[in-house]
């Protein structure tokens, strides 16, 4: 409920003081230098989108071509990356592996946090700082450690060598995301339960859960965006291209000898970002009112 | 679903009353509670990174786990050039991205801050290099830099800027401020999103009292602005110290570590020692050294929190 009102407020207050500005110096401290930071954090994704749908011939001849413009799109690249590579599977790995690992991360991470922020069992705060210090192991110090792990247990080459390890950076994260959204909800609310006779499983079940529904999203949506943008244990964990995830798959597989193809490439990059723009881009609300929640806290 | 019919029904077996109890006492539920994650956690977490410490004690390499030699992978990077050379690489992509990613995230979030037509359109599209794959992203800059069909090498030449292609990726300085430039790309985003966040706990009245007082706009930013956002900052930036110092994807893709080593950062070097190279050992005692490093990091970030509670009054 904070990161709520955190994000309707400035509504009230916002540019109260803009009219003491006039025009031309609006323009030149904040229209002109926020014109350049949106073409430069854009133009990666406009390059990438042109040279996806760009005929091999325009693509290397600049001098006949405006590199920046395409005159013949073509739809080859895209066709040559569903059809005449393993991309269509690399695509369906990531996506069991991403929602495999988020439910499990969901799910462990919904009673944790219950458990921490409301349970106060002894020792909840010193847990709590242990989830938060938890999200700071960052992937590039154990991925050796967990690579002889995942061998010996025999879960090399699969999908549950990146479903089980993605969770260690979820969990932290989600339990850090919901403790504080279960903090906004009122004490009163799971008393009064309690007076009328709920058991904790209810009070979670019936009022703590409908009522973090925000949360749980936002936290679900954090969670499967960072299993899909995952590459480290991906690349060390995962050896028959027929079981990589995309990003690993487009790196690997589709740089072929000194002749990349670069068209199949961009295409590659950009069908495999999409899934996660397009589902943050529905609950952009949501995403930005829970980072600043989660940066309250 | 046991937990409910125990709290509901009036007759009581011995196994609903376990049951309650449990219900009952907090710290027998927040033990059951804290289950699932707690094991996920201890062991795909806290177990790896003792083996990992464990390892670097030993000469394990893929397929044979390895004896205990004590010291012997450490004094071999102690004397190792290219290590040393890895660890220099670390520190400079770390400090120099991070402090261009504050300066411009922080102008950024300034910006974003004012009142701006489409402003929530603006928002969304400026996190979009945060939520697109890294390693996709960066596959986009490697063909941007491409040492022959390079855009802005194309572009600077038109514009008779240049008279030759720039070798991006082929020269160990343009290589180095090639990786930086692509990894403050991507986190400018994280840092003016939450910077913005903590802008907008500022009240306006402040600013209306200062300005009544008669202070200058750098007055406002310096004295209003900016102890205000202090805390936030300071979180911010471990965060962003944090990730790029143990940054991974970006090399791998863009460099692999060349030319000639110029842009091996730690996590790529033990990558290749550990994984590519099959010397798991070496590899493990690699990622151990950037312990002390993050551990810096960490109790940064826990006096910049204890700063905030001050600041507030001590409150929560």
């Amino acid at each position: 409920m904070t990161a709520i009102e955190t994000s309707k407020r400035p509504e009230l207050d916002e540019g109260g003081m803009g009219y003491l500005q006039s025009l031309p110096r609006r323009v030149v401290t904040v229209y002109l230098p926020l014109l350049i930071f949106v073409i430069v954090l854009l133009f990666p994704f406009y390059w990438m989108t042109i040279t996806a749908v760009k005929p091999n011939l325009e693509m290397t001849d600049y001098a006949n071509f405006n590199p920046f413009w395409v005159v013949h799109p073509t739809l080859e690249h895209i066709r040559y990356l569903l059809f005449e590579t393993s991309y269509p599977g690399w695509l369906l790995n990531t996506i069991i592996i991403s929602t495999a690992a988020t439910f499990l991360s969901l799910l462990a991470a919904v009673f944790a946090a219950y458990a921490i922020e409301r349970l106060r069992f002894s020792g909840a705060r010193q847990v709590g700082l242990a989830v938060f210090l938890a999200y700071l192991v960052p992937p590039s110090i154990l991925f050796i450690p967990l690579s002889v792990m995942v061998f010996n247990l025999g879960l090399y080459d699969t999908p549950f060598a990146l479903i089980l390890t993605y969770p260690t950076f979820l969990i932290p994260f989600c339990t850090w995301l919901l403790m504080g959204y279960f903090r906004s909800i009122p004490f009163e609310l799971e008393e009064c339960a309690l007076i009328d006779g709920a058991s904790r499983w209810q009070i979670l079940t019936k009022i703590v859960l409908p009522l973090s529904v925000p949360g749980l999203i936002s936290a679900g949506i954090f969670a499967f965006t960072l299993s899909w943008n995952e590459f480290i244990y991906a690349l060390t964990f995962i050896q028959s291209s027929e079981n990589k995830t995309v990003p690993v798959g487009v790196l690997t597989e589709l740089v072929r000898s000194d002749v990349y193809e670069w068209g199949a490439l961009m295409a590659g990059a950009l069908i495999g970002s999409l899934p996660v723009v397009v589902l943050y881009s529905f609950f952009v609300e949501h995403y930005v009112s829970s980072m600043t929640g989660a940066v309250k806290e | 679903m046991a937990v409910t019919s125990a709290a509901v029904q009036p007759r009581r077996s011995t196994l609903s009353r376990i049951l309650a109890f449990v219900s009952e006492s907090h710290n027998a539920l927040g033990f059951g509670f804290m289950l699932p994650a707690a094991a996920l956690l201890l062991v795909f977490l806290t177990y790896p990174l003792g083996l990992g410490v464990w390892l670097g004690f030993t000469d394990a390499r893929i397929g044979r786990p390895g004896i205990f030699i004590g010291f012997e992978n450490y004094e071999y990077l102690w004397d190792d050039a290219v290590f040393w050379l890895s660890v220099f690489n670390t520190l400079l992509y770390t400090i120099s991205a991070s402090i261009l990613k504050f300066a411009l995230g922080l102008w950024l979030a300034l910006i974003l801050n004012q009142n701006l037509p489409f402003k929530s359109f603006f928002r969304a599209i400026v996190l979009l290099p945060w939520v697109v794959p890294t390693v996709l992203s960066a596959i986009a800059f490697w063909w941007i830099y491409d040492s022959q069909f390079s855009i802005l090498s194309w572009a600077l030449m038109e514009m008779g800027l240049i008279d030759h292609r720039i070798n991006f990726l082929g020269d160990p300085e343009n290589a180095r401020a090639s990786v930086i430039a692509a990894n403050v790309w991507r986190g400018i985003p994280f840092v003016a999103i939450t910077l913005l966040a903590g802008l907008q706990t500022i009240p306006q009245s402040l600013y209306e009292a200062a300005t009544l007082d008669g202070a200058s706009r750098w007055q406002l930013f310096r004295y209003v602005t900016l102890p205000l956002l202090t805390p936030i900052i300071a979180i911010t930036m471990t965060f962003s110290v944090l990730f790029t110092f143990t940054d991974f994807q970006l090399i791998y893709v863009l460099t692999r570590g060349g030319p000639v080593n110029a842009t091996h950062l730690m996590a790529t070097l033990s990558f290749q020692r550990g994984i590519s190279g099959g010397q798991l050992g070496e590899g493990a005692a690699i990622a151990v050294a950037m312990i002390p490093f993050l551990l810096a990091a960490i109790l940064f970030s826990y006096f910049g929190l204890q700063r905030r509670k001050w600041q507030q009054g001590g409150g929560d």
